[in-house]
Formats: C-alpha cells, sequence, structure tokens
C-alpha cells in the first residue's frame, strides 16, 4: 500500500518535471519562442494588409502614408493597459492641440473575433476623436501585426474566457511610412509629447 | 434622558465612521484615492485602482475582494517585458508591511472585475470589500469615472 503510494509520487514528479521541460521548451525553442530582440517594424509601404475602420471605410498601410503615423494594438476587453494607453495618447492628442489633425492615429485590434466594426465604433469613441479604430480578418490582423512586428497570442482565463498578451508599445511612423520610434508602455507623458513632435518635425524637413 | 443621550452618541459615532473613508474591518488599514473606469455593458472586466496603507505594526496580507458588482473580483498584475510585450495574471496573496503601503495602479496591480453584474457607470460608485488574511474585511466605496479616466482626479 505504501509502496504503491510512493510510486504513485514518484509518477506525479515525474509528470510534472516532463510537463516542465515542456513548458520551457516551448517558451524558449518552441513555438512560444519571443521573436529575435531588435526586430523593428519595416515601412508601411512595404507592408500588405486589409482591414475595416469604425466607419466601415476598407483601409490598410497605403492609407497612413503621407502623414506621420502613431499605431497601436490592443483589444477591447483589455481592462488595465488599452484603457490606460487610449487615455494616455487622446492626453498626449490634446496636448499638441492643432498640430494633432496632422496625425494618423491607429487602433488595432488583436481581438477581432469580440471586436467587430460596431465594437470598435463605439470602444474609440469614448476617447479622443482623432484615434481611429481598426479590425477585420484574424489573418489580415496577424499580416498588420507581422509587418509592424507585433506580437499577440490569447491565455484561456476562467470559465472558458480569453484574454489576449500583446506588444502594448506606440509606434510611431514618419509620413513617408519609415519607422521613426516607440513610445513605450508607461513611458513619462513629457517624453511622449517631444517624441511625436520630433517624429513629425523629420517629416516635414524630409519634405 | 439617559438613553437620548445615548441614542445621540450612537448616530454620531455612526456618523463619523460612515465620514471616514474606510467603512468598517482591520482599523489599522487606510484606503485611498479609490477610482474605477465605467465599462461598455457587461461582457467586459472591469478595473478598479486605489492605495492601500498599513498604518499598524504589524505585516497584513490582502487576500481577496468581494463585491456586488462582479462575480469574479481579482487582484491582477499587469507587465511589460523587455520585448514591449504586456501580460495580465492574478497577483495572489499581497503583503503590505508594516507602516507600508501598495499601489494599485494602471500598468501594475489592480482590482479586475471579472463577470460583472451589472454595467459599471460614470458617476456612480460601488462598496467592495478588501480580504485580509485574518478573516476581516475594510468597506471602501469606490467612484466609478469615465473610460478614458487616467486616475482618481479623471
Amino acid at each position: 500500500m505504501r509502496r504503491r503510494r510512493i510510486l504513485g509520487y514518484g509518477a506525479a514528479c515525474i509528470g510534472a518535471a516532463a510537463l516542465m521541460l515542456f513548458v520551457g521548451w516551448w517558451q524558449v525553442d518552441g513555438p512560444g519562442a519571443p521573436e529575435p530582440a531588435g526586430q523593428l517594424p519595416i515601412p508601411l509601404s512595404a507592408m500588405d494588409f486589409s482591414l475595416t475602420d469604425h466607419k466601415d471605410n476598407k483601409v490598410g498601410p497605403g492609407t497612413l502614408v503621407g502623414r506621420p503615423t502613431m499605431v497601436f494594438f490592443g483589444f477591447t476587453h483589455c481592462p488595465d493597459v488599452c484603457p490606460t494607453t487610449l487615455s494616455d495618447i487622446s492626453g498626449w492628442l490634446d496636448d499638441l492641440g492643432q498640430e494633432a489633425e496632422e496625425l494618423n492615429v491607429v487602433f488595432i485590434t488583436v481581438d477581432p473575433e469580440r471586436d467587430t466594426v460596431k465594437a470598435m465604433a463605439e470602444y474609440v469613441g469614448y476617447f479622443h476623436p482623432g484615434i481611429r479604430g481598426w479590425t477585420g480578418e484574424e489573418e489580415e490582423i496577424a499580416k498588420a501585426a507581422n509587418g509592424f512586428r507585433a506580437r499577440y497570442w490569447q491565455v484561456p482565463t476562467e470559465g472558458g474566457d480569453y484574454t489576449l498578451n500583446h506588444t502594448s508599445s506606440v509606434f510611431l511612423f514618419d509620413a513617408e511610412g519609415h519607422f521613426v520610434s516607440t513610445i513605450d508602455y508607461h513611458e513619462p507623458r513629457e517624453f511622449a509629447v517631444p517624441k511625436i513632435q520630433r517624429t513629425m518635425k523629420e517629416t516635414g524637413e524630409a519634405s | 434622558m439617559k438613553n437620548m443621550i445615548k441614542n445621540s452618541l450612537v448616530t454620531l459615532v455612526m456618523a463619523i465612521s460612515f465620514a471616514v473613508p474606510v467603512l468598517a474591518g482591520s482599523e489599522d488599514v487606510v484606503v485611498e484615492d479609490a477610482w474605477s473606469r465605467a465599462s461598455i455593458g457587461m461582457s467586459r472586466p472591469g478595473a478598479a485602482y486605489m492605495t492601500i496603507r498599513n498604518t499598524g505594526d504589524e505585516a497584513i496580507i490582502l487576500t481577496g475582494l468581494r463585491t456586488d458588482l462582479a462575480m469574479m473580483p481579482e487582484i491582477h498584475q499587469t507587465s511589460t517585458n523587455a520585448e514591449g510585450v504586456s501580460s495580465m495574471a492574478p497577483a495572489g496573496e499581497i503583503k503590505i508591511a508594516a507602516g507600508g503601503e501598495v499601489a494599485l495602479e494602471p500598468g501594475g496591480l489592480h482590482a479586475m472585475l471579472m463577470r460583472l453584474q451589472r454595467p459599471m457607470t460614470e458617476g456612480e460608485s460601488f462598496l467592495l470589500n478588501l480580504v485580509f488574511s485574518d478573516g476581516s474585511e475594510v468597506m471602501i466605496e469606490v467612484p466609478i469615472l469615465g473610460i478614458a479616466a487616467r486616475g482618481p482626479e479623471g
């Protein structure tokens, strides 16, 4: 009886160890492996995807070329990071005042399953009017994220629900569609607004 | 006459206890700057933020949350890794040292309100119980600000 119990424990331990090895492999070498660090978004003109904005217009990377652009990936069921980033962006746009009208500001969902055009329209409506919400087919979202070198994946939560982990940096592009820099999550506003202004100026000098 | 004095004393004590932000429970816990964001309907989880101070001489452990607003209220931690990917996970028990404080703020710890039982409407508030390891609870009132709110000031 006792021996059987010991055997049982042994099997459980081996099982746990195997699971840990698998998880380790998944995260380091397997499909869960992080993209090599330092990968930067490709130029907008080299990207290829087709989405729909919150006003039901067909949009793509070409829509953004011609003006400096700010892009953020997220989802509307996100309780903390996304509303915080969108309200930060709204604050930066308020600070920029009229200058903000020269910018494309796009929030691309990584949760097309739940974020329909209607859901995006309702959600972005609560933030700065300059912010556009883009959604579309799963594979088109994947193509967009790939161009920006943004990552996202679903994580199941209790009760059959899911949340998503995702790149939360804000990407800045000049008017020609070249990547300039990112504003990382929670960067103080005193750094963010000058960064945006530099991006806009860079464009002015180039064109 | 004696009864009248007693009654008015009770009323007075009640009035005072309702005036301070902490309504009941552990005396050494002070909760400040509580706020939350309005929700769109009930299908999305809500989030609430606050600062919890332990003014006592002993560490306290926050073990959970309770509210009639949400079936699954839990403290979660948002973290962002070197590649800029943000993720969220239950924070587990939170120890607050004697004289210490813990801030629940955007991008860090937050009270995640899953399975809302009613929409969170801007301008309203809800009651939230903080549950500690000794079984005591602290009830606070959390104001609901706009969806785009950035802090307790809106």
